[in-house]
Formats: C-alpha cells, structure tokens, sequence
C-alpha cells in the first residue's frame, strides 16, 4: 500500500500478559478502522509472564492516538506505547538464501559481506545463508546486490526497537501496581 | 482436605459465591452437566428459561441496567453462543454489567468442524471486555471470580466463559476467591487533586457553564453528588438517553435531554455554553451531531472511568479519569456558590417554544392517536414513578421524551447499538431485578415481533410487565426518514400485523386494543391496575414524526420543529448577541 502524503510510519508496542488470543485483540484494533499492518513481532521480555508486540503501521497520529488507546484498555494488555522513528532506535534483521553455487565464482563476495556489514551463518553445497541487521533501506540495498546470485528465499524479522527515554515508563506502572496490590491485599 | 466436585458444580457454587441468584439461559448438549447440577440448586439459583438466547442476553442487561448487578446468561455451544452475539455488542456499547457462560464442545473436538463449534472467543474478543476459553475443570472457579470481577468494575461490560465440555465434566478440589486484583487493570483511579483544582477554577470562572450528565452517572451512583454541585454551582444540567432519570424529570435545573430528538434547551444551548462539565458521557455522535462545529465556544471537562473515550469524538480542555461519583465528591468543597439566572433562563426560553409547538401538537391531536399521547398517559398514571424499558426507533424516541422519572435508575433502553428486539426481554430482566416496581415496556410493533416468542417467557413466569405496543402499522423510524428525507418513498416499512391480542390470549396474557382517544385512560389504568402482565395494543397515527429533530451530522442549532420549521430563539437580539 502506498502511504497517503499525510501520514507517516508508527511503531506501536505493546506489553501485556502472555496469553491466548493476545494477537488477535490487539490486530482486530486495527481491523476495524481498516489500518493495514507494515509489520509487526512478537517477544518475551525480561519481566516473568510479560510479553511485547511491536508493531508498525503508516497513519496519521490522531488515529494512531486513538488505536494506542484502545489498545491499552484491553484488559490483557499492561501498557501500550506510540512511537515516532525519532523517539526510538530500531532495527530489523534479514536473511538471505542464495545459490553456493553461483556464489562460489564471486570473488567479490567477501567484500560484499564485509561492506553490509553482514554475516553468513551456514553454507551447504545447495545454498549459503547470509545475515544482515539494519534498517530496511540497508537490507534492502544487500537484497540488490545478492539478486544476481539467484535469492532463494528472503526475510526480514519486523522491526524491534527500544527508546530512547531515559525513563523506563512500563517499569514505573508495574511498581505502581505492586503498592496497589499491597494495599487490596492489606485491606482484606 | 478440600472437597472434590465437578467442574460444572464448581461453576454454579461460583456463581453462588458471586451472589448470582438468578439466571436467564436455555440448555443445549454442550451445557448439560451443567443443567444437571442447576437442577439441584433450585433452591438458592433460579434459572428463567427463555424462549431464544437473544432473549436471554437481553433479559440479562435488563437485570443488570435495573440493579447495577451483572446479569448472568448460560447458553450452549455453537448456535447457542452466536445468538448472543447482538446482546453482547450491545452491552459494550452501553456498558452493561453482564457474564455469559457458555458451553464448549470438549476440548479434544475444538478446531474441527465438531458439532455445535464455534469459534466463541474468536468472536466475542471484539465484542466483550474480555473472553476466555476454560479448557480444565480446575481453572473454573478463578475464571469466574475474574469474569464478574471484571464485568462490575471499572466501565462495566460483558465478559464470556466458554467453557469446554470436558472442562464441566472433570473434577477439582473446591475453593473459590473472589478477585480483586489485575495487575494489568486499574479499574478505579485515584482522582487527581490538581485535575479537580483546574475543573473548579474554569467552572468558578464560567458565566454559562453547562453539565452533560451521562449513564456514567448512573452507574457510579452519583445521582446525589450531581445535583448537590449543580444546585451548589446553580449549573444546568442536561441528560444523555442513557442518563434520563440521574436527576428527577421536574428538578429546576434538569433542563432535558440531549441528542437527535432531544430537548430545544441542552442541545440549542450547548453551543453557547462557555464550559460544559460532561460527566459519565462519551459523546455519541446522536449526542454531538456535527463534531466540527459542536460547542465550539466552550472548554470541555471531561469526567469517564474510561480514559481511551477522552477525545475520542470530541477535543476537551480538561480530562479527569475518575469514577464519576468520586470525582464529584471531591469537587463540590471546591465550587463556589453561584447563580446562572439569565443563562438558566434560556433554557426555559428554548424549552418553551418546545412545549408550544411540538409537545402541545403531539399532546392534543385531533386525529387518530399519537404515540406522545399514549406515553404522557401511561407516565401520568403510575405516577411517573415506573421503570421505562424501551424498544429502539419511535417508540423509543417518544418515551424517552413524554415518560417522567421521579426515582433514578428508571431507564433502560438500547443506546449505543440501537438494537430492535431489545426492548421486550430487557423488561421481563427488570422486572424479575425489581418485582417491587412497575415496569412498563414501550415498543413498535416492529421490534415486538422481533423477540415476540419472550411472551412465553412472561407466561411461564407470570411476569407482571405491562406491554405498550405503539402500533402503527409501520416501521415508524425508517419511514420518518423516508417521509423527510427520501421523498416518502416507503421502501419496505409498511408492515402486515397478526392480532397482537390475539397473540397475547393464545399465551395466556392479558391485553386490550385501543383504537380511540376515549378508550386511553381507562384502558391504561385497567393495565396498570392489573395484577400481573397486561398488553395493551393500542393503533397509533402513522404519520406521527418524532420531533424535534438534528438530522444526522447536523449543525446543533438547525433544530426542525416540523418538516418545514426551524427553530428560531423567540428572542433575536438576545440570540445575535452570541
């Protein structure tokens, strides 16, 4: 889909309670105003029980306001957050599956792995497969250089991302949600 | 050592624990160890079997509008959970306390095409404020204690439990806890003292402040808090649909209703307001009309337990995210006392130009009967003290206008989703919650027909509603529309209709048709005065148009008091002044 002019890309995340059918009230959010998904994964975190979605999606920030909002009422979900490119840095990782035998000629390979700052993680006589992280434009740029040695498969892992606030907000509401529980509980 | 019992006697001992003592359902295969252990808990848990499970939801919202309890529905698998569907989405739109168990096929049978499956929590989770699968016996009792936890709390809306056969058949050591915490839920805010200190100050500071009161009000049982700070303040008060009765009909300062066929006043006035205070209200679009140009000279506060309806429709300056009874509380010591009488007057001044030219016609017709007529005598008769449950279009419209309230929590009608249907079932809930009032149902002969088999419901419990079928002939709503905006082309909205009298006797239900003005007041006080349920059938003028109206999207001060007439403030140098 091509972005009207208007909009720009959000990554949303998403921290709740792992559980079934998580994805699907969170995707259905989205469903019902039509928005289209860019791509989205899906984690455990370093808090027990606690897992994360991010996602990113082309809008305009009011609707993405409101999207955040229905998000975060959703009783499974803890926390969700809406993001800019400038309020956080990201990363995405791709892999390439490409021809050995095609490659085996290239003299350049190496050199071409070490300009991407890539890596390759397995070589077979049939094909080799070649790691990159970055942002999609350098992914994309290796996809470009490797198209001549036949790219078998392709894939790009969705962007993760952390923050770049010196303030960890989910950590602040799940130790504001302790003192709650203590005192419900001292209450009894 | 704890006791061993089945997963379906561990479910009705929750409910129990809950204080569930009545439940609206209909048994099928996927629920029958359940039945079978309700079957031994007569005594303490009545269940009323209705006659289709869309009558079992709505029956459910009924109680739970009518007691603040939720309702609790038990249906079976597949079909039996689809025809819950309406019920639930309604119940989300209108923020209804209810908890539907519904039986599942067993486990090992999920995902193929079994008997009766269906996907519940699949689609439900769009639907409800929460859905969950139970797949083992042991993990029932705190399903339920988190389903009605959550049901209650909060905004209140429905949850399901879709409970898979085996998970009623296996066995557990019985224990139950209710909940009372999720650490992904905060269902009551602490009120912030600097928020309620900056809502105090735009309302001290305010010359024509206006307070929107909605079903928030109600459901936080904030009636008292609302008119000690709209007395203490001298503020005005208007009332959503869902919010009539918060505030007695003859209160001097509630000056009506707000939206689509609401009151001249609140909605005329809402865009001369300075600061509107909405309290327990998301604004509909019915309520606002056009979002663009609605109380555009005025900074809103916005009081909701449900921070994700803060500018949702509409921008506010100021959002308190409160119980609405909480925050009122603390912001009464922090109003001054004050008088509006020029601004309050204006209200009356709109109102009365109402009363004059669309109440007196609706009210003193000289045709055949009108629906307006029908409701006002009714209201007169129980003293304007009855429970009003409604359909959805006209009849709905009328009686929200022509019925009076004198007690809070006297309104129960489908809001949000609008849903035909709704109006019969939700009655016979009420009027099961509250034996001690009257109940009286209003609704087209539509939407009677549309859950109509719930007059077996109301035989076999002998459930004293009183019916008013305002019957037209029509689908009154729709041709109105046609009527005024689609040139009276009336596509499908003539309707051929059995003898509803006839219909009520084959039930065992006593009814009266009125086809003229001086049969009404006697036939309304002999169903009234009747002991038990009564239908009063009564043919009312198809040419009746519910006004006045904002057309959908319209500008709040293009008001039509009829087809061809818009409302003008009597006074035009007053009005220019604004």
């Amino acid at each position: 889909m091509t972005p009207a002019t208007h909009q720009q890309l959000f990554t949303i995340t998403v921290y709740s309670e792992h559980c079934v059918g998580l994805l699907n009230q969170v995707s259905i959010i989205f469903t019902r105003r039509c928005l289209n998904i860019e791509d989205v994964s899906a984690s455990r975190t370093t808090l027990e029980g606690v897992h994360r979605l991010t996602i990113t999606v082309w809008s305009d920030r009011e609707t993405m306001e409101k999207v955040v909002a229905q998000i975060e009422k959703r009783i499974d979900v803890l926390r969700a957050f809406l993001y800019t490119d400038d309020d956080i840095i990201y990363q995405e990782i791709a892999l390439y599956k490409v021809d050995t035998r095609k490659l085996i000629d290239e003299q350049y390979l190496e050199n071409i792995i070490r300009h991407h700052g890539a890596r390759v993680l397995d070589i077979t006589p049939d094909f080799t497969v070649i790691e990159k992280s970055g942002q999609p434009w350098e992914t994309e740029a290796l996809l470009d250089q490797l198209r001549p040695y036949d790219v078998r498969q392709f894939v790009r892992s969705g962007r993760v991302c952390v923050t770049k606030s010196s303030v960890e907000v989910l950590d602040r509401y799940l130790d504001e949600q302790q003192i709650r529980r203590h005192k419900i509980e001292n209450n009894k | 050592m704890r006791e061993r019992i089945t997963g379906a006697e561990a479910l009705i001992r929750s409910l129990e624990a809950e204080g569930v003592d009545l439940v609206f359902g209909y048994p099928g295969g996927a629920i029958l160890p359940v039945y079978d252990r309700l079957y031994d808990h007569n005594d303490k848990l009545q269940h009323v079997l209705v006659r289709h499970e869309q009558g079992a939801i709505h029956a459910a919202q009924g109680y739970a509008r009518a007691t603040n309890r939720p309702g609790v529905v038990i249906v079976t698998s597949g079909p039996g959970a689809a025809n819950v569907i309406t019920g639930l989405s309604d119940a989300l739109m209108d923020s209804t306390p209810v908890v539907v168990i519904s039986g599942q096929v067993g486990a090992r049978f999920l995902g193929s095409d079994a008997f009766q499956e269906t996907d519940v929590v699949g689609i439900t989770q769009p639907i409800t404020k929460w859905a969950l699968q139970v797949r083992r016996a042991e993990d029932i009792p705190a399903a339920v204690a988190r389903a009605f936890y959550l049901a209650r709390t909060g905004r209140p809306g429905p949850v399901v439990l879709d409970i898979a056969k085996d998970a009623q058949l296996g066995e557990l050591e019985w224990h139950y806890e209710p909940l009372r915490f999720i650490r992904s839920y905060n269902p009551r805010p602490v009120v912030s003292p600097a928020d309620l200190v900056a809502a105090a100050e735009m309302l001290n500071s305010a010359q024509r402040p206006l307070i929107l009161a909605g079903h928030g009000v109600m459901i936080s049982g904030a009636e008292a808090e609302l008119a000690e700070l709209a007395e203490k303040a001298g503020i005005p008060v208007a009332t959503t649909l869902l919010g009539l009765s918060v505030m007695p009909s003859d209160h001097p300062l509630n000056k009506g209703m707000l939206g689509m066929h609401g009151n001249i006043g609140p909605n005329f006035l809402t865009n001369q307001a300075d600061v509107i205070l909405a309290v327990g209200i998301r604004f509909d679009d019915r309520v606002t009309g056009d979002t663009d140009s609605y109380a555009k000279n005025s900074r809103i506060i916005h009081i909701d337990i449900d921070a994700s309806e803060f500018n949702r429709n509409v921008k506010v300056a100021k959002t308190i995210h409160a119980d609405a009874r909480d925050a009122l509380r603390q912001l009464i010591p922090l109003v001054d006392s004050s008088r509006h009488d020029d601004w309050t007057e204006r209200f009356d001044i709109c109102n009365s130009v109402e009363a004059d030219y669309v109440k007196s016609r609706e009210l003193n017709h000289g045709g055949l009967l009108t629906m307006g007529e029908v409701i006002d005598a009714v209201s007169r008769e129980v003293d304007h003290d009855a429970v009003l449950v409604t359909d959805v279009g006209q009849n709905q419209m009328m009686a929200a206008r022509y019925f009076s309230f004198t007690r809070p929590r006297s309104i129960i009608t489908s809001g949000g989703l609008g849903t035909m249907g709704f109006g019969l079932p939700a009655a016979i809930g009420a009027k099961m919650a509250e034996p001690g009032r009257t109940v009286c149902y209003f609704g087209g002969d539509g939407g009677f027909q549309m859950t109509i088999q719930e007059l077996g419901t109301i035989m076999q419990y002998g459930t004293a509603v009183k019916m008013i079928v305002l019957n037209n002939n029509f689908l009154g709503n729709v041709r109105q529309w046609q009527e005024l905006f689609f040139n009276s082309r009336f596509s499908q909205t003539p309707m051929v209709n059995p003898d509803f009298c006839a219909i009520a006797s084959a039930y065992g239900i006593k009814s009266r048709r009125v086809e003229h003005r001086e049969e009404l007041a006697d036939a309304v006080a002999e169903m009234i005065a009747f002991d038990g349920p009564f239908l009063l059938d009564v043919l009312v003028d198809e040419t009746d148009k519910v006004f006045p109206m904002i057309p959908a999207g319209g500008h709040l001060e293009n008001i039509m008091l009829d087809k061809d007439t818009h409302f003008v403030y009597p006074d035009n140098r007053q009005n220019n002044q604004q």
